[in-house]
């Protein structure tokens, strides 16, 4: 019991300082910034703390729920295997299918942009089809392309085309009629107003899409390993160490899968910021 | 927009799509065949080959037909009691999903409610909320089922669970959203009004975020079938769609697997209406014109 105590004062220290932290109005930015990111991280380590408080305190046993600072000399320890499985399920699988899904979906509705009828078609197919289970197709994808990477990046592909489609055809539409009639006023051809005026109006949605897919893509690639793999790759570690009894393994697996899924989606976040920086959502103020 | 225009094109597609599912059933089915034929020391004809692709017990692609079939002979000839009945398999992730659902769903609205009423929540728990997004939970599906296992908790909660956290956050976020939707002005009117904290929050916050709360329960309903499928997979269940589909996958059943998938659709498409049903009920009875 003696190490709960200390874990829940902390956390009330935390919780306190924290609401203190908020309802300062500082003078600079820079404090503000500080502020803003100081918060989340506090919270963050404040339950860290909680988390090694109770597990030690009440001897819940490692089989069960291992310590953060268990897990974290177990990924320390065991970093050649984690990058191998890093490599194979985010480096081949994840992000070839995520530059692939995403790109198919961006062409196939360029493509039908000028045709009416198979975009009313394709559109609700499409929604049906972002709703429906698509991780269910894993298994077939491994029974035709076999256990190595393209059968998780044919997973991938698919679970990332449709969001894609969907959102770059609504966003195509998103121009508004009088910008559309001011570019035909300066006489411009399809080609030119797709670039200049309903591409760029599109951005806000296509990364939209992006940013949904960069953890379905994640998702489906360790999914896809649950049914057949060869002996390396995230999914693969997970179900094999859950079955050896190897929990603080499969939490450092986790601890890694939820970096590079937290790093993809920042990094798809910041191409954002930079390509809408015209949106209101980003210039600041009140979105 | 009349409804035939709307419905041609869906049905154009549709029909296109199956063209190509026939054309690629009889494309990857039809090396079996010959290789049966070359085996049995016969050359064989493109027009013999054709009606037998449709027909193979293990195909690599199953013909829609043969899908049908199957899925009629497992919901309707099986008693729904049976093991092999494709319904029984079905209320089995039904039920783990609407279990995680509710729970996703009460968890979400506090949570909403809490981030907009408390600052220090606000700032300290949202980004925490989306970073938790980012981690792939259907990764952690079989450690929360094995260590639920472990202390004696199994069956359907350890699956609901996994439905529960995939589905809070759709709807935690989009009820930030909708109750900071109410605008300034209307905020005024009711201090005007004297209205205490819970008045405000019952006569026009709660109100005001329907519209919102319902899109995120459409996306979250379908994301907790989703999460109940996978959450059977890990373990090797023996009931359930997910349990279905790793049979089927494990067994080379290809058309076991295709009238899984179907039936999961077919009941991600109806959570998705009943939802919508109720959206546009509840707008109704708020005095919204469609």
């Amino acid at each position: 019991m003696n190490a709960i105590l200390p874990a829940i004062l902390f956390w009330l220290f935390a919780w306190a300082l924290n609401a203190w932290l908020v309802r300062r109005t500082p003078a600079s930015k820079t404090w503000d910034r500080v502020i803003r990111l100081v918060v989340p991280v506090l919270f963050g380590v404040s339950l860290l703390v909680l988390w090694e408080g109770f597990v030690r305190g009440f001897a819940v046993p490692a089989v069960l729920l291992p310590p953060p600072s268990m897990i974290w000399t177990r990924l320390i320890s065991s970093l050649p295997t984690l990058w191998a499985d890093f490599r194979q399920t985010f480096l081949k699988s994840v992000l070839t299918g995520y530059i692939a899904g995403c790109g198919l979906g961006f062409l196939v509705a360029i493509a039908i942009d000028r045709s009416p009828f198979l975009q009313k078609g394709l559109l609700p197919l499409g929604n049906f089809v972002s709703a429906l289970p698509v991780v269910g197709i894993a298994p077939i994808m491994v029974m035709w392309l076999g256990f190595d990477w393209p059968s998780k990046v044919a997973v991938v592909v698919i679970m990332t085309f449709f969001p894609m489609l969907v959102n770059t055809v609504t966003g195509l539409a998103s121009a508004s009629s009088m910008e559309k009639d001011l570019m035909q006023t300066y006489a411009a051809s399809w080609f030119q107003t797709l670039v200049k005026l309903r591409l760029p109006a599109a951005w806000p949605f296509i990364f939209n899409a992006l940013k949904i897919n960069s953890t379905l893509a994640l998702i489906g690639a360790i999914v896809a390993e649950f049914f057949g793999t060869p002996i390396v790759g995230m999914g693969f570690r997970i179900s094999t160490e859950v079955g050896r009894m190897n929990v603080d393994m499969v939490w450092a697996e986790i601890a890694v899968a939820a970096l590079a899924g937290s790093v993809f989606y920042g990094v798809v976040a910041l191409v954002e910021r930079v390509v809408t920086f015209w949106h209101p959502s980003v210039r600041g103020g009140r979105a | 927009m009349t409804a035939r225009e709307k419905i041609l094109p869906v049905l154009t597609i549709l029909a296109a799509l199956l063209a190509l599912w026939y054309a690629a059933a009889v494309f990857l089915n039809a090396p079996f065949e010959r290789d049966t034929a070359a085996r049995a020391g016969t050359t064989i004809t493109f027009s013999e080959i054709l009606p037998r692709t449709m027909a193979q017990a293990r195909p690599v692609l199953p013909a829609p037909h043969q899908v049908l079939a199957e899925l009629w002979d497992t919901t309707i000839n099986k008693p729904v009691t049976s093991k092999r009945s494709l319904v029984y398999h079905a209320w089995i992730t039904l039920s783990a999903t609407l279990v995680g659902f509710g729970l996703g769903t009460l968890l979400g609205i506090t949570l909403a409610v809490g981030t907009v009423h408390n600052r220090a929540m606000d700032r300290s728990l949202m980004p925490w909320i989306i970073a938790s997004q980012t981690i792939p939970i259907l990764a952690i599906a079989p450690m929360i089922i094995v260590v639920l296992n472990a202390i004696g908790i199994s069956g359907l909660l350890p699956k609901a669970l996994i439905s529960t956290y995939l589905s809070f956050f759709p709807i935690a976020v989009g009820m930030v959203k909708g109750l900071r939707s109410p605008e300034q002005i209307q905020l005024d009117l009711m201090r005007t009004y004297n209205a205490s904290s819970s008045q405000l929050f019952w006569k026009l916050r709660w109100p005001a975020s329907m519209p919102y709360l319902f899109t995120s329960l459409k996306v979250a309903v379908a994301i907790a079938l989703v999460g109940a499928i996978v959450g059977e997979l890990p373990t090797g269940a023996v009931a359930g769609l997910g349990a279905r589909l790793l049979a089927g996958s494990y067994y080379g059943q290809t058309v076991q697997i295709w009238s899984a998938l179907f039936m999961a659709a077919g009941l991600a498409a109806v959570l998705v209406l009943i939802v919508g049903a109720a959206h546009s009920a509840v707008l109704r009875r708020m005095g919204a014109r469609p």
